[in-house]
């Protein structure tokens, strides 16, 4: 069976389940089946097929797996949004086919070959790092300056600025990564770059402090200079660069820690959730983090069912806040219980599978980095945010791809996952013919 | 670079298994605790979908109800009745959390079953309606107590002392359950003072030392002991009231006059450790054994204010002679000195305090009785009786006259805590019991703050102890 075809029949579980799940939420609601939910099915299916057409022409030999992957978080954000609003459901459809739009267009735009991409590399890191710091000019959202409004959307650029970040990098450290390693010195047992070459990768510690104090965002900033560490580690294969990173990364971090409210609160509202005046402080208390685990318990090992969470009682201010954003992790934990919530890990971790087996087929070093680092940023991602609603990590406010509501979110996404598929498309070809 | 790939990937892979542990535990391993959380309103508005069960006083008088609400969800009304048992019975709202007796009594009020019995229940289609509990609480009784102490702060508490039954629980200043403010306000009156307050109980703490003098052996009530004034107890002299001077007289007389020089004498001689064993056995220092939240009630001994701690009476820290005149730093709790009381009453032997008489589901069938249970023998019934008589004679002819009752014989102990000598502040104290046979009540009641020559336990707290032992002793 060819690429193309086993993408196709993965598709149709996907469909099946976004039909399943709003079956479930119209029998939960109304006690009667209506036939809107095979509609519903039908449009996901027919987007899909679209995707996948484009995916048949354009990219034959790519990754027939992540697609389809992709289409199953997608179903189960849209479910889960329909059961919390349908609004949100209804513009998340839009954004949906929004995304897929910028998806074709980026897969046909680079479909010669993806590594022009290189010689634009520092337009795209400056891009990157205008777009971080646009949210400045507008007000913050619960003391960090993460969206822009644009009048009628509010836009989140990070999301952009993740994906030109992590190209940036790729094309950057392909050409460095030879002079890294060899003139690397060992001094006190640790071995450290070069002096003359540590400059950029000081830049990009230096910018990461920046967006930092900046955007003052500690998700964001975790999840770049996660992805920057990361593509070092891979570049190099230095462990010890990656250790002096880290440490430079808790230094900035811990002198943040000190003087910026936000964050001092954010990590004092991850040790002591259940403290009363946290958990009473309007802004940056720890009420989210306290009402996301007890979703979560609500759930157990089983989930009490679509539509049987209880998030907001009447016209009252919500039990469970941005249920439709950061919380969502804990909706379908409380809704589908330990064995839902483990599923939907278990597709993401099937995503990075993906992506690293990418990123390892590729043959040039810029293929196989771009596919590390956009693989990486997206898992490091899922971690922050479903980390930070585990209580397993402070919690900052980020998306969780594909399932969360968010225009800007579902777009960078999907380019993300066509600059994967480019990747993998191309490094599946050149395994073919050898 | 394919080795560093394969190795990042081995580090989402851990990441990710912490992912899913951390929600295991959250959703699973500590489920429970979260459940129960205070600040999870979940399995509370859950429970609201319940219809609650009634709460209703002894005599049936419906005590708290529910009602269906427009938002599907139920919620308590107190009526008439039921505001006079504030402290008591508690309260249950969404917003508010609940309290006392309905949160003791949650489990059965919410018809809570156990897991398997709800699923089955569930697959039968039978839905969840919360069981009724009675209550030993008399109406008529808690009303006449409320009215005697006439808006002055305070507590009355009776108890059946052959069952430990709660028939009054008072604490004035009271609140409305149905108009509930939690917002802390002035003389706290959602505060518990049967349970939650810590008094200077005055002499009738001496009952304790009496039932120690004779249940060690050491006295008899015909015991003789100088009742000179001053002693000097604890290297520091001591007087009576009134520095009145007695001669060598009986123990028995001294508890009549309640003279401070022979009880602190007769403390003195038994010794710290004697104390203690006797103060542990009619229940001080731990928290009542009550069906009440143990977050409503607190335990009553010597308290250290300036360390935030309890001292146990056997340490040298504490002068025991001052302890057995109910000085030094003894904070005591209504609760417990009606306890004293009706150990005394049930020949010695103590009974668990209780609330809740009987759960009773919608049909009217008894799930569950609260049997009486002991919870400590403090002294022989001989003892016991002895003490009885020396406690009537009180009532007869000494400092506790106004607390008899015409043609029921009464033995109780009078208690003037002298909080502010110099502008005459005393907390005035009453306990006691009646009838001398098979007593059917026992009662400890205080004020706060009174003020006045006519301030002593016995004016002020002996004449509504008499009301309340008339309505439950008939």
């Amino acid at each position: 069976m060819t690429e193309r075809n086993r993408e196709l029949f993965a598709l149709i579980p996907a469909s099946l389940l976004v039909t399943a799940g709003f079956t479930a939420v119209f029998i939960q609601r109304n006690d009667l089946l209506s036939d809107l939910s095979l509609t519903y099915g039908l449009i996901f299916l027919c987007l899909c097929l679209a995707a996948h057409v484009v995916l048949r022409f354009t990219l034959p030999h790519a990754d027939p797996y992540l697609f389809p992957l992709v289409a199953v978080l997608a179903s189960f954000g849209l479910v889960m949004l329909y059961r919390l609003d349908e609004d949100f459901a209804r513009e998340q459809a839009q954004w949906f086919v929004v995304g897929l739009i910028f998806f074709a267009a980026t897969i046909v735009a680079l479909r010669r070959d993806h590594r022009v991409l290189e010689r634009y590399r520092y337009s795209i890191a400056l891009a990157g790092i205008l777009l971080l710091l646009l949210p400045r000019l507008g007000s913050p959202v619960n003391g960090a300056y993460l969206s822009f409004d644009l009048g009628v959307i509010a836009f989140q650029p990070a999301e952009l600025a993740k994906i030109a970040i992590v190209i940036f990098l790729a094309s950057y450290l392909r050409d460095t990564r030879q002079v890294l390693v060899v003139g690397a010195r060992r001094f006190a047992g640790i071995t450290f770059p070069p002096l003359k070459h540590l400059g950029p990768l000081l830049a990009v510690w230096g910018s990461a402090m920046v967006l930092l104090f900046v955007i003052q965002d500690l998700g964001s900033s975790v999840m770049f200079f996660g992805a920057f560490l990361a593509l070092v580690y891979v570049a190099t294969n230095r462990i010890s660069f990656v250790l002096i990173g880290l440490g430079l990364f808790a230094l900035g971090a811990r002198v943040l820690y000190a003087i910026r409210p936000t964050i001092e609160n954010r990590v004092d509202a991850w040790l002591h959730p259940f403290d009363d005046a946290l958990y009473e402080q309007e802004i940056g208390g720890s009420y989210q983090i306290a009402q996301s685990v007890f979703s979560q318990a609500d759930g157990g090992l089983f989930g009490q069912g679509f539509g049987q969470a209880t998030i907001q009682l009447g016209d009252s201010a919500p039990i469970l806040p941005a249920a439709h954003t950061d919380a969502i992790y804990s909706v379908i934990t409380n809704e589908l219980g330990l064995l839902g919530a483990c599923a939907v890990l278990l597709v993401y971790l099937l995503i990075v599978q993906r992506g690293f087996k990418t990123a390892m087929l590729a043959t040039d070093s810029f293929s196989k980095l771009l596919a590390t680092g956009l693989t990486a940023v997206l898992a490091l991602q899922v971690f922050v945010i479903v980390g930070g609603v585990t209580k397993l990590i402070p919690l900052t406010g980020v998306t969780l791809p594909f399932v969360s509501y968010g225009g800007s979110s579902i777009v960078a996404n999907f380019i993300l996952l066509a600059l994967l598929l480019l990747v993998s498309d191309r490094a599946r070809r050149e395994a073919l013919a050898r | 670079m394919n080795a560093p790939i394969l190795r990042l990937f081995g580090l989402f892979l851990v990441l990710f298994a912490a992912l899913a542990a951390m929600t295991s535990y959250n959703s699973v391993l500590n489920a429970d605790a979260y459940r129960e959380n205070p600040k999870n309103a979940r399995s509370q508005i859950e429970e609201q979908r319940v219809r609650r069960g009634l709460i209703r006083a002894r005599d049936g008088t419906v005590l708290a109800r529910s009602s269906l609400q427009s938002s599907g969800l139920y919620e308590r009304r107190y009526t008439p009745a039921g505001g006079l048992f504030a402290h008591a019975i508690g309260y249950d709202f969404l917003r508010v959390g609940r309290a006392g007796l309905e949160r003791e009594r949650n489990d059965a009020l919410t018809g809570k079953r156990s897991e398997l019995q709800s699923v089955f229940d569930e697959l039968r289609g039978k839905q969840r309606v919360g069981d009724n509990v009675v209550t030993n609480l008399d109406p008529k009784a808690q009303k006449i107590a409320i009215d005697a102490l006439n808006g002055r702060k305070g507590s009355v508490v009776a108890i059946e002392p052959a069952t430990g039954k709660v028939r009054v629980m008072v604490s004035l200043p009271s609140y409305d359950p149905n108009a509930l403010d939690t917002r802390a306000g002035a003389d706290a009156p959602l505060f518990n003072r049967a349970t939650q307050s810590g008094y200077a109980p005055g002499s009738t703490f001496k009952v304790v030392t009496a039932a120690a003098a004779l249940d060690s052996g050491e006295f008899t009530p015909d015991s003789t002991v100088s009742g000179r004034s001053p002693v000097t107890i604890s290297a520091v002299p001591l007087k009576n009231f009134s520095n009145q001077q007695f001669g060598d007289i009986t123990l028995t007389t001294a508890l009549t006059n309640s003279v401070n020089t022979v009880w602190a004498q007769v403390a003195e001689k038994l010794g710290n450790e004697r104390m203690a064993r006797y103060m542990k056995r009619f229940g001080f220092f731990s928290d009542p054994p009550l069906d009440y939240p143990d977050s409503q009630m607190r335990p009553s001994g010597v308290y250290d204010l300036d360390k935030q701690e309890w001292i146990p009476p056997s340490s040298s820290r504490v002068d025991i002679g001052r302890v057995g005149i109910g000085q030094e730093r003894l904070q005591v709790t209504p609760l417990q000195m009606a306890t004293v009381a009706a150990t005394v009453a049930n020949d010695g032997v103590r009974m668990k305090p209780r609330l809740t008489d009987r759960i009773v589901d919608r049909d009217g069938r008894t799930v569950q009785r609260i049997e009486p249970e002991q919870a400590a023998r403090v002294m022989s019934a001989s003892n016991a009786r002895k003490l009885t008589q020396m406690m009537s004679n009180v009532v007869r002819e000494g400092t506790g006259v106004g607390a008899a009752l015409q043609g029921i014989e009464v033995a109780g102990k009078t208690g003037t805590a002298e909080l502010n000598i110099a502008k005459r502040i005393n907390q005035p104290w009453f306990v006691g019991f009646a009838p001398l046979e098979r007593p059917k009540v026992a009662v400890a009641v205080t004020l706060e703050n009174i003020q006045g020559p006519q301030s002593q336990g016995g004016a002020v707290a002996a004449p509504i102890a008499k009301q309340v032992l008339q309505e439950l002793a008939r």
